[in-house]
């Protein structure tokens, strides 16, 4: 354990989940719950056992890896994936029920910003209070106090409560605290998942200054520009198992391309079915490689693909979908009998079951999440089926051009033009 | 939870990790680490809990004048228990009322403070015992100002303080110790069954009744007295009024004897909470 700074060491992490859901049939039944369950209950709390009740799940399962000083790590996953975990527990702020993990030096973590802010204290208070809590001596906060609050822009405000602020304040001051610690090991989870553009570029550049410092550091994240732009390596939980670790190129490629199929397709089942004819089976979201994928780079084409039933034969029907942002902003509505040459072709459409898929171009769509909705209907005579938000999916622009300049680009379109530059 | 090795100047410290079952130790070094914490949280406890308001830290005084003016109608004018020597019966019980007041608003503010800061809980590591350690240590700026008031009231009464007030500090800290032995059962219960934070309310208030805060020790029968003072707060209040006023419940068993066994359980209370809040404390972010 030389120069190691964290040593992962088979690594599991149990919890158990829900009170169990006694469900009782009779009247007797229920009383007879309600005496044994506050026994069960305190039994467990008096003495806890190992669990031995069957509403546990692993969240993170034998889990082995090494990071060295001064690496820069990053953690991906799918949702569920087991990175919060895995933070929470080499944070210590949760213990692990099996293996073992030994860290060297000490550790910050960014689990969340603006933890123990305390809406009745001034920003002055509590930027105090949440240095401390990070684990900031007093005499580290006096030296670096004007640095934080200039880092955070919010000078003139510093003596007023906080719940007076307002949500982009609070979170730079949050943040700017957190970004002044200058732990051995920094420890970080999504904290640049909330807030505007600006906010998100400024943390991003500190984060770079951190990890230029020579700090060790754990990112987890989603967004995989971030992740490769300030690791070198990844590791790539799924389902609580490390399934891969590797270069940050290799891993995010590994990810985005191992098509987590439940996600990316919204099926529909016979009781979700509307009467009448039109039978909709699955929206699907694929790659280039037709692997179902939630999760689409920018410089790839995307296919959006409806399969569907006829009961009988229908004349006029038309099939599409809608693109809409996170926010609810309408892209577009694209019909399968769009083409003027298709609408002449399927017409009367026979009964049978039937694929339509279109592709979204290359180069179109800008980083973000979006909202795929359905629709099935005759034009002025009537909608057979319609599911405006049915599947969302998301656009990762790494690669794109213009990437070469980390900064986020507002816009629902991030399209590749072509530029000409004379010299007059 | 973990095990620390010597942190030396160059070489950062070491942490192990493992799954921890049966009872850990107490980890009093993790504690000295993070003792500006403590400061820090106890402070925010105090401040949260004045501003915003009017009068202040008027309410430290008002409070247990409140108190004094009801326990005198009850205990004095009422019931005609009247207290020994010549202290008279408002003095007398506003004494009681401010360790009675450190004691009960300790215990309940460290019963919920687990719970009320379960968003620092679960998001950073400190050790846990900071937190009702913190809640206990903030009733001590209210009994401060209180017992400004109480001298103030002395000399308006006339009454001459004794020289046994230099053991104050040590009843303080008799008083406290009692508090964060019962704050510590509470709070590590109360995570787990949210029964605790109702019962408690009601517990405090019973807790006043059987305790001689409106009264004195010697209303209890004297063969009955040692097992009065399996009561903690038994000791914590005569020992109190015997330092500021030099008075002693009689009839009864010496105050020795009284602050003997008052003292033991507390002692008991207390390591007994330290041990069972640690052997909680893997299960605290996970459940609060």
């Amino acid at each position: 354990m030389n120069n190691l700074a964290i040593r992962v060491d088979h690594l599991g992490k149990q919890y158990r989940i829900g009170a169990s859901p006694d469900r009782y049939n009779t009247l007797r039944d229920s009383i007879v719950g309600m005496l044994k369950t506050p026994i069960r209950r305190i039994r467990q709390g008096l003495m806890p056992t190992s669990e031995d009740e069957h509403n546990t799940i692993w969240a993170l399962k034998d889990i082995s890896f090494d990071v060295k000083q001064g690496q820069v790590l990053g953690v991906i996953g799918r949702n569920g994936a087991g990175k919060s975990t895995l933070l929470k527990v080499l944070s210590r702020v949760t213990e692990p029920s099996a293996g073992e993990v030994e860290i060297r030096g000490r550790v910050g973590s960014l689990l969340e910003v603006g933890t123990g802010f305390h809406p009745e204290l001034t920003g002055r208070e509590n930027t105090y209070l949440n240095g401390a809590i990070l684990g900031m001596p007093r005499s580290e906060i006096d030296r670096k106090f004007d640095e934080i609050i200039d880092f955070s822009g919010v000078e003139k405000f510093i003596d007023t409560p906080v719940k007076r602020y307002s949500s982009g304040m609070y979170l730079r001051l949050a943040f700017a605290v957190a970004a002044h610690l200058e732990p051995e090991i920094l420890v970080v989870d999504e904290v640049l998942a909330v807030g505007d553009a600006e906010f998100q570029r400024k943390c991003l550049g500190k984060m770079s200054d951190v990890a230029q410092e020579g700090r060790t550091v754990l990112f987890v994240s989603h967004n995989m520009s971030a992740i490769l732009r300030l690791t070198e390596e990844v590791i790539v939980l799924d389902r609580g198992l490390l399934v891969k670790r590797a270069s940050t190129v290799e891993g995010v490629d590994y990810y985005m391309a191992s098509g987590f199929s439940e996600a990316g397709e919204r099926s529909w089942t016979e009781d979700e079915w509307p009467p009448g004819p039109f039978k909709p089976l699955a929206l699907r979201v694929r790659d280039v490689r037709e692997q179902i994928v939630d999760m689409t780079r920018s410089t790839e084409p995307i296919i959006v693909e409806i399969e569907y039933e006829i009961d009988e034969a229908m004349q006029g029907l038309r099939v599409g979908i809608y693109l809409m942002s996170m926010r609810g902003e309408h892209i577009f509505t694209s019909f399968d009998t769009d083409d003027a040459e298709k609408f002449e072709e399927f017409g009367v459409r026979r009964p049978g079951r039937y694929k339509s898929r279109c592709i979204i171009p290359a180069d179109t769509l800008n980083e973000g999440r979006y909202v795929l909705g359905v629709n099935a209907s005759i034009f002025r005579v009537n909608r057979f089926f319609q599911d405006e938000r049915a599947l969302t999916f998301t656009v990762d622009t790494v690669g794109a051009p213009g990437k070469q300049w980390p900064e986020t680009r507002l816009g629902l379109v991030r399209p590749r033009l072509e530029w000409k530059i004379e010299l007059q | 939870m973990a095990e620390t090795s010597l942190p030396t100047k160059t070489v950062p410290e070491t942490v192990i990790l493992r799954p921890s079952s049966g009872w850990s130790t107490l980890n009093l070094r993790d504690l000295w680490a993070y003792r500006e914490l403590i400061y820090f949280l106890t402070w925010r406890d105090v401040i949260v809990r004045y501003k915003q308001t009017v009068l202040g830290a008027a309410w430290a005084v008002i409070n247990p004048l409140i108190n004094m003016v009801v326990l005198q109608v009850v205990f004095g004018n009422f019931a005609g228990m009247n207290p020994e020597g010549d202290i008279p019966g408002p003095l007398f019980r506003f004494a009681s009322v401010l360790p009675w007041g450190l004691f009960s608003a300790a215990l309940n503010s460290a019963g919920r403070s687990m719970l009320s800061n379960r968003s620092i809980l679960t998001k950073i590591y400190f050790p846990r015992l900071i937190i009702p350690l913190s809640s206990v240590l903030g009733g001590l700026v209210d009994f401060a100002i209180g017992f400004f008031v109480l001298i103030g009231m002395m000399v308006f009464w006339g009454v001459v303080p004794s020289w046994q007030m230099i053991t104050l500090p040590l009843i303080i800290l008799f008083s406290l110790v009692t508090a964060l032995g019962g704050g510590l059962w509470f709070s590590a219960l109360n995570v787990l069954y949210r029964d605790v934070g109702y019962v408690l309310p009601v517990f405090t208030q019973l807790l006043l009744f059987i305790s001689p805060v409106g009264y004195s020790t010697s209303t209890v029968p004297v063969q009955w007295q040692w097992l009065y003072a399996l009561n903690p707060i038994v000791g914590v209040i005569e020992s109190f009024r015997w330092a500021v006023f030099g008075t002693v419940p009689t009839p009864g068993i010496p105050l020795w004897a009284l602050v003997t066994i008052s003292a033991s359980v507390s002692i008991l209370l207390l390591v007994s909470g330290l041990f069972y809040f640690r052997r909680m404390e893997r299960t605290f972010a996970d459940m609060v």
